[in-house]
Order: structure tokens, then sequence, then C-alpha cells
């Protein structure tokens, strides 16, 4: 179902030139690095043919003033990769809000008993106070694990998400944890992820990894009885239950996942991860740390793989399967082979709806390359796509999915974002909660693509149909055609069609 | 395959469906290591008694599920409440990331505020350098009129000095000498977003009003509305009232139109708001008055500081809040209350007394923002029901006294309690042991709900979970009957629900109630 087509990347050259000159010189010179008009590539091996190159700058500091979309080490470490692990109680270490704001807003589904042997929506903090900042907060920690203990005794662990401060004022969060762990005997673990660390989320996920290398791995002694097909499902945070929708996937073609990274685990799922045959890796970005340590050290393998759309789920099980011989392969074509008539349907209801729709995307480090196949299963073509968090190895990724022409942002701001948007206007824009509002505003139809916008999964084939649905709502709303009042003669948007 | 393109399953039904039931019975069977189901149902259960409430309230170090945020979410609120003002938070980026999200979850709006960006290296320099580039990109790329700096937490231990730095920043042609950069330092580590409102718009005023020459204007009066997620219908509904009185005021903050920007094509980034020349005039007025006193502390001293009167009240709810409202604005402005507003007064009035008889001895529990929790315990109480629980996470002692006093001014609190400094999860022990009819709170008391059976209405920053309830006004006469129905909907609501099984209950699943 593959799409060919090709940007209008002069168009793209001549926007980029024009935000630039809006920035002071200096600025300007900085933010020149970040963007660039995706240009054709080499044609590249067995991993897919690289179809461009995105030549831009990363992972650098974002400059000051210019309203950078990206967050911070802390919402990476307790917000991305920490916060899910559901039967452990995550304490945002420090003043109350980086808890407060981050509580319960990124959907990693999970089932449990919220306050008695899970604690995913619960926002527990040490609610730093000024005599904290004085005088430490190392006693406090104490006696707030003490009182986890008491209040919360079926806890399985606990982690300790420093924000700003704790890194600041030299307190020892590392000590306390090493003898509180030792008294209720209990894992608990320091997580460093301080929100001044590095230059956007992306450290944070770094951080967490290693913090579960150090203080996760070998520590206890696992009983499990390691089969065949083993395999952990890292980087799938189950959001809106995407990982659930993919777990059923691998299921079928006879794989046994016995950790899920992070969505929906628990620590059991962290500990015996070494002891799987394979790591799948959905979000390379925030947890391609650990496989390679877990490659280095205990000898298991990884493979990254795509579960958005069609054709990538096809491809991704494919390649799954041939890493596990013919049995699971055979398997495989029957579970593709069932999956079918869906796809079909799906694809059948939805492409003549939205053929041809024009997509700018901007989302974390993973989804501005992985979900662009699905948009495109549905006939739709991806104009412009940025990350906010993305190393140089994901732009060459990215080169595997975009199309030469396609206009590319790194660490977009506001500024540019908006004038991007208006310049290309595009039929629909994913994002996050701080773009969407602008983004209708001006009469373009938007997703959330962090915590789809409130529905999902997007993740797998039953994921794929409500993609394709929430997609079509989007574009074919009736709203979009009343944005202009009738006597006041402007050009007409939108154009709605009722849902089928 | 319960997926089909005729009838698209999502979340909620999709993962009900057998299969996924089968799959996730056998994940946490063979691979969660969970504990013992009875084991489970014991700690439930323990969770419900007196003990564990005993337990729970003495606890002195764990904060959990609190209702407050930090100092800079306020002093964001604040500046958005300027015309064309940018907020510039100096410190780390990712809260910069947290309020805009915050503010935009709640109001389904945009919430525009930019970061100074601080890492590693201006922890160890200070944070100059991203003060002096920052205010030069934020004066370039968004055209504000005015940027007001607020501070987290990490440039408040490092001890960043605002005032020097804007200092300096001038001094670089970052932004032009006479542009204004008012400030306030928010430590997250002192009160609560609350605070945060207070010093943001005290910094405001001092930054115009430094120095001036104050030649007073009798009648005239400013209105500091506070921290107000339902700011879009409350300051539209004031501005109503005191248009009908005749009133000579200034809104001093006034984020109604930012957080209500229509859609028809534009993005307006900077929208309403109060103007500069009206915040500079606002010196000469007569009176200045806090419609949330604990918003409005410092600011208030200020104000005093300058020669105005001041007065103030605490989230102006109900009845008699709004006569005290009124009839104070009356006094200063010696503007008589006009007959329409009576009438108005007497609808509400009506309206309280046709419904008397469902809300007479109905106990509520209430949390938020310490004026709105003595505002919500004030109503409910003119109608006839009992605040058992009055909590406020970021409530102090001063306002448990206060709370205490209001509560002996009626029979109807005399069972009443107040929780200054407590959370929502020492919330959930109260209403286990000592239950009541209904909950008032924000979205975050859906968990209580979930827990405890509590019916829960939301009238209290931040809903996320629920659309366009900030909209309307809580506020003045109006505002009054749109709570006061609000909570009628939610006990009808439930008792059709509890009487709606055919032939067993629905004897009483009433046409007319």
């Amino acid at each position: 179902m593959s799409l060919e087509y090709e940007n209008d990347g002069t168009l793209h050259a001549k926007l980029i030139e024009e935000v630039l000159s809006q920035y002071p010189d200096k600025a300007a010179k900085r933010r020149k690095k970040h963007l660039s008009v995706a240009k054709s590539g080499d044609e590249a091996g067995e991993e897919g043919e690289v179809v461009s190159e995105c030549d831009v700058k990363s992972n650098i500091k974002s400059i000051p003033g210019v309203m950078t979309i990206r967050g911070c080490a802390y919402a990476g470490s307790k917000g991305v990769v920490w916060g899910p692990i559901k039967d452990m109680v995550h304490i945002s270490h420090g003043p109350v809000g980086c808890g407060q704001y981050s509580w319960s807003q990124r959907r990693n589904y999970y089932v449990g008993t919220t306050g008695i042997d899970t604690f995913g929506t619960m926002q527990f903090t040490s609610d730093f106070q000024e005599k904290d900042i004085v005088f430490g907060g190392d006693k406090k920690l104490e006696q707030i694990i003490d009182e986890i203990e008491g209040l919360f005794p079926l806890n399985n662990g606990m982690s300790v998400q420093s924000e700003c401060p704790i890194g600041l004022i030299g307190d020892d969060t590392e000590a306390v944890s090493r003898n509180k762990a030792k008294e209720h005997g209990k894992t608990i673990v320091p997580v460093r992820c301080e929100g001044f660390r590095g230059v956007s989320q992306s450290l944070g996920h770094h951080i967490a990894n290693d913090a579960i290398r150090d203080w996760v791995f070998e520590k206890k002694d696992v009983e499990f009885e390691a089969g065949p097909y083993d395999v952990n499902v890292i980087g799938d945070y189950n959001i809106g239950g995407d990982a659930w929708a993919s777990r059923i996937l691998l299921e079928e073609i006879g794989l046994r996942v016995v950790g899920n990274w992070s969505g929906d685990a628990t620590l059991a799922e962290i500990e015996r991860a070494p002891k799987a045959k394979l790591n799948l890796i959905h979000c390379y970005r925030s947890m391609n740390y650990i496989c390679r340590h877990m490659d280095e050290k205990y000898g298991v393998a990884w493979m990254e793989y795509n579960f958005f759309g069609p054709s990538q789920i096809e491809a991704s099980l494919r390649k799954i399967a041939r890493h596990f011989g013919p049995e699971i392969e055979e398997k495989t074509e029957k579970v593709i082979a069932k999956y079918r008539p869906l796809v079909d349907a799906v694809v059948a209801k939805y492409r003549p709806r939205l053929e041809g729709n024009t997509v700018m995307l901007y989302v974390g480090g993973l989804r501005p390359r992985h979900v662009i196949t699905a948009y495109e299963d549905l006939g739709m073509v991806i104009v412009g796509t940025g990350y906010e968090f993305a190393h140089n190895d994901d732009y060459q990724r990215t080169g595997h999915y975009v199309r030469n022409g396609t206009l590319i942002y790194d660490d977009v701001t506001g500024y540019e974002l908006e004038k991007f948007i208006e310049g290309v206007r595009p039929n629909l824009v994913g994002s996050g909660i701080k773009e969407k509002y602008p983004v209708q505003k001006m009469g373009i139809p938007f997703r959330q693509m962090h915590s789809w916008d409130y529905s999902g999964p997007y993740h797998g084939y039953d994921g794929f149909a409500i993609f394709a649905r929430d997609v079509d709502l989007a574009i074919n709303n009736p709203v979009w055609g009343l944005y202009d009042a009738p006597w006041k003669k402007s050009p007409s948007r939108g154009r709605a069609m009722a849902a089928e | 395959m319960p997926q089909s393109a005729e009838k698209i399953l999502d979340h909620a039904p999709l993962f009900r469906e057998p299969e996924y039931r089968q799959m996730l019975a056998e994940k946490k069977l063979n691979f969660e290591c969970p504990h013992p189901d009875q084991i489970v149902t014991d700690q439930r259960e323990f969770t419900k008694t007196w003990e564990y409430r005993e337990m729970n309230l003495a606890r002195e170090a764990l904060v959990v599920n609190p209702a407050k945020a930090c100092q800079p979410l306020g002093a964001v609120f604040a500046a958005a409440g300027f015309e064309r003002t940018m907020s510039f938070v100096h410190g780390s980026q990712g809260c910069v990331a947290y309020y805009r999200s915050h503010l935009s979850r709640h109001f389904k709006e945009p919430a525009s505020a930019v970061s100074s960006s601080m890492t590693e290296d201006a922890a160890v320099f200070g944070g100059l350098k991203n003060m002096v580039d920052g205010l030069a990109n934020t004066y370039q790329l968004y055209d504000p009129k005015m940027i007001a700096v607020s501070t987290t937490c990490m440039a408040e231990v490092i001890g960043d000095d605002l005032h020097s730095f804007i200092e300096n920043a001038k001094d670089e042609n970052s932004v032009p000498r006479d542009f204004d950069v008012p400030f306030a330092h928010t430590p997250a580590f002192v009160g609560s977003h609350v605070d945060g409102y207070d010093v943001m718009v005290k910094g405001i005023l001092e930054h115009f009003w430094k120095g001036q020459e104050r030649t007073e204007a009798g009648g005239t009066i400013n209105i500091i509305p506070g921290f107000d997620g339902f700011c879009v219908g409350n300051n539209r509904e004031l501005k109503r009232l005191l248009d009908l009185m005749s009133l000579s005021y200034t809104f001093i903050q006034d984020a109604s139109d930012q957080f209500d920007t229509p859609s028809d094509g534009e993005y307006r980034m900077y929208d309403g708001g109060t103007k500069i020349e009206d915040v500079k005039k606002a010196l000469n007025a007569e009176a200045t008055l806090s419609l949330q006193y604990y918003n409005t502390r410092k600011t208030l001293d200020y104000c005093r500081e300058v020669g105005q009167a001041t007065a103030s009240f605490h989230y102006p709810l109900g009845v008699q809040a709004t006569d005290e409202l009124l009839m104070k604005v009356s006094a200063i402005s010696g503007n008589e209350i006009p007959e329409t507003i009576r009438l108005e007064r007497g609808r509400l009035v009506d309206a309280m007394a046709d419904s008397q008889s469902w809300l007479h001895g109905k106990k509520y529990a209430i949390y938020g923002d310490p004026d709105f929790v003595y505002a919500m315990a004030r109503f409910v109480m003119e109608t006839g029901g009992e605040p058992t629980h009055c909590l406020a996470t970021n409530g102090t002692s001063a306002w448990q006294a206060e709370m205490k006093e209001l509560l002996a001014s009626s029979p109807f609190g005399k069972d009443a309690q107040v929780w200054p400094g407590k959370d929502l999860w020492a919330m959930r022990s109260l209403l286990f042991t000592e239950p009541v009819d209904l909950l008032i709170g924000n979205s975050y008391g859906k968990y209580l709900e979930r827990d405890t059976g509590t019916p829960l209405i939301r009238l209290m920053f931040p809903i996320f979970d629920r659309h366009h309830h900030h909209r309307f006004a809580l506020m003045g006469y109006q505002g009054g009957l749109r709570v006061l129905t609000t909570i009628l909907d939610k006990i009808f609501d439930k008792l059709d629900r509890e009487t709606s099984e055919t032939g067993v209950t629905d004897y009483s699943y009433d046409l007319t109630r």
C-alpha cells in the first residue's frame, strides 16, 4: 500500500528562510541547523530503502525564550520510563508541581486496585518546603519511605524521582535508598533525573535506563523458567492500551511475552527481562540503552519493530518471525491472513474519505517517523515532521520513512511551528496538547499524538481501525466549515463528511 | 476477532472483549507475580477503617494526591490576564511545558509561556546569559507589550536575582530600556499557586506604580479576581453586575478573553487582559477589592501601602457573599444597587426555595483552594446543607480559624470539620469513615468518587475530564443558580439511577421531583 509522492521542497525551503529572518542573528544561526528539507538519499539495503536524508542537528540545548515544546529529564524518567511500572510507588521528590502536572496525564493503562496493589494514577510527592531546601531532604525522604511502607504495604518497591532542587542541594538519595531498601527488604531505586540535566526528556530516559541496570538487575534471585519463544516488549507504554493490542498479536504468532516495559508492568517483569530470548523494542529513543546493555551483558538480542498501520505491522511480524524460524513464520502468515479482511475493510471504508489529505507531525522521539506509514496506508501524505528530543540516529532512521521535499524541524519553536502550519496549511496536524488549540483556532484539524487524544489503542491491527476512525472524525467533522460568519466573505474551509 | 470496520471498538469496550480479558488474566497469572487476591481484598477493606484513617492522618512527611500546584503556575496564570503579556519563566524548561499543558487541559485553549531553558552549566554559573538571550528572543519573536518574569525552583535554589538580571539584559539591549519587564520570585517550595498569583500581580503593580504620584479618584475601584479556573464565566458575569451599578472599575488581571478566544481561522496568541494604561491609572483608585483573600495577601498589603482602601472576599458565590460584595461596592462608590439586581437576587432565592427539600440536610465534602472552600461551605449552608469535611491542601492555620468562625455562625456548620494542609488520600479516609452525600472539588476527585462511591461535582480548577464548565459563572446570583442546578442535577441523576431497576426499585422512579 505504499504511496509514491514528492513534497514541495521549494516552498518548504522558503518557509524556513522566512522564519529564520525573524530571529535575532545569534538565534537564527543556531536555529538554522535544526531546520531542513529532506533530500533524496542513497538506496539502501535490507532494512528498507533510505528514501531521503534529514540533515539536521539534534539533541542540543534549546535556545532561551523561543518557546521550545520540550520537557525535562524528570518527565523522561518519571513520566515515561518509571511511572507506568504499576506495582511500585514512584515518589516525585522535591516541590509539589512536577508530580502534580504529570499526574495521570500519560494514559499508561493498567489493571489493578489503585492505592492498594497498584499506584499508577496517584501522585506521591515529598512536597518540599523551604526548610527542606535549607536543611536537606534526606531525613524527610527516610520518613516518606517508612510512611509508604505503613500505608501502602503491598507496594513491590519504590523509585525516588529527583526534581531540580535535589541535585542542587546535595542530597544523598542513593544512601537513603540503599539503607531503606535493606531495612524494608524492598527494591528502592533512586533516579537522578533532575529537570536541569540534559537538554530534554531524552537524558531522563537514559538515566532511568541506567537506574534499572544499576538498581534492579541482579539484585534478587529471579525464579523463572525461560522458554524458547520468550520475548520482552520494550518501549511500549500502553498508552490507551497500545501494549495490549500488540501483545495479542505476538502471542498469536506463538511468542511468550514475559515482560512489557513499562506499560502495565510489574517490577517482576523488569527483573526477569535478562532471561528472555529477544528484546522487541518499539520506542527506540527511550529504551535503546537498556537493550544494548542486555545484549552486551546477557546476550539478549534486540530488534526494532513498528506496529503502526498494517504495512509496518506485517513487515515487523515477518521480521520477528524470521528470528524464531519456520514454526513461528508459519503461524505469522496465518495471523497476517486472519487480519487481512479487517485491514481491507478499514482501508476500504476510510481511504476514500482521507485520500490525498496532507499531514504535519511534531511529536517526541519515535512517532514522527513510526506513524508515517499508518497515514500512508490510508492514502494520506506526510508533508512535514519533526522531533522534540530525537538524536542523530533517529533522523537517520527517519530517512526510511519520509519523501523528498518533506519539511523537517527539530526542537521546533512555537513561532516556527505556527508559521510552518500557516504556510503549508496541511489537512491535519498531529502533535501535543500545547499545540492542539492554536492549530484548531486556525481551522486546521488536529489529533494529539502523545495521548492519542484520549482515544487508542493505535498499535496493532485493532489499534489501526481506531486510528483510521479518529483521523477521519478529526478531518471530516462539520465544525471546520462553520468558522466563517456568512456575512463576512472569505474562502470556505473544511469539507465535512457524515460518519458511515 | 473483536474489531470490525463496521463497528470500531476503542479502549473502553475493546479490552472487555473475551480475547483481551483472557489475555490479561493470563498475563497477571503467569508474569506479574501479583499478591494473592485475598491479601489485596483485606488491604482494601483495611483502608476503609478508622484504624487506617488514624495512620493516614498522622502522616508527617508523605503527601499523596495533593490538591494544590506550585507558585509559578499561579504566576503564569496571572500574567495571562494582562494585555499582550508573555510569561517568561526563568529556570528549567520542563516546568514551562507543564504549566502550559496544565492550563490548556483545563481551559481547552492555547497557553503561551517561554522558558529561559537553564541546564547544568547555568546551574553552576547562574542563568544570566539565559535571561539576556531569552528576553531578546521573546521580544523579537512574540511581539509582546510586556514580559512578566517568574522563576522555577531551580533558579530559586541557585539564587538568581531577577531584578539585576533584567537590568543587565536591558543594558545589553535585549529589550528596549523602557520596555516593561515586571517580575516576581516564585519558589515552588513555598506556598502554592495562589501565592504565585499574588506575587506576580504585586510585581506588576509595583513595576508600574513605584515612584508614581497617586491622585485619588473617588469612587473608583480595582478588582483583583485571584487564581480562578472559572475566570472566563466569572469575570464576565461580575463585569455585567458592576456595569449595572454604573461603577467605575478596573479589573486588575483578567484572563477571561485570553482563555476563551473564538475559532474563526485566526490564532490569537494574545487576547484581552487588563490594558497597561489601565494598570497605571489603577494607582489612583479609591479602593482595591480582592475577590479571593488568600490569593492576594501581599498585593493588598501593597495597595494599602500606596494609600488605597482595601477589602477582600472569599470567592463571592451564593446569596450572602454576593450581597456583601455588592454592598461594599455600593458603599465605596456611592452608587445604589439597582432594582434589576435585586430581582436577580430574588430569582436565585426563589430557585433555592423551590428545591430546598432536596438540599436540606445533605452532607458535603468540599476541597480546593482556600477561598473557594470557604465560599462553597457558606453556600451549602445557605441551602440547608452541611459541609461535613472542608479541606484545603494549601489552607493555612489562619484559613482554618476563619473557616471555624464561618461554620460556627450557622447551625448547619456545627458538625463540620476543617482540614488545612491535608491531601486527597486523607480525604479518602474521611469519606470512608464519615461518609457524605456529595463531594465538591475538581477532576482529581474522580478517584475518590470511584473508590468511595461519593458523587463528585466539579466546580474547581482543574477540570480535565468535563468540557466547558469554566465558561459559565459561579460567582454572583447568576453563578449561584448555576451551582445550585449543578448540585441538584447530581442529586436527581443519582436518585434516578438508584430507582431505575424495573420491577424492583422503579416504584420511586418519579416523573416529577
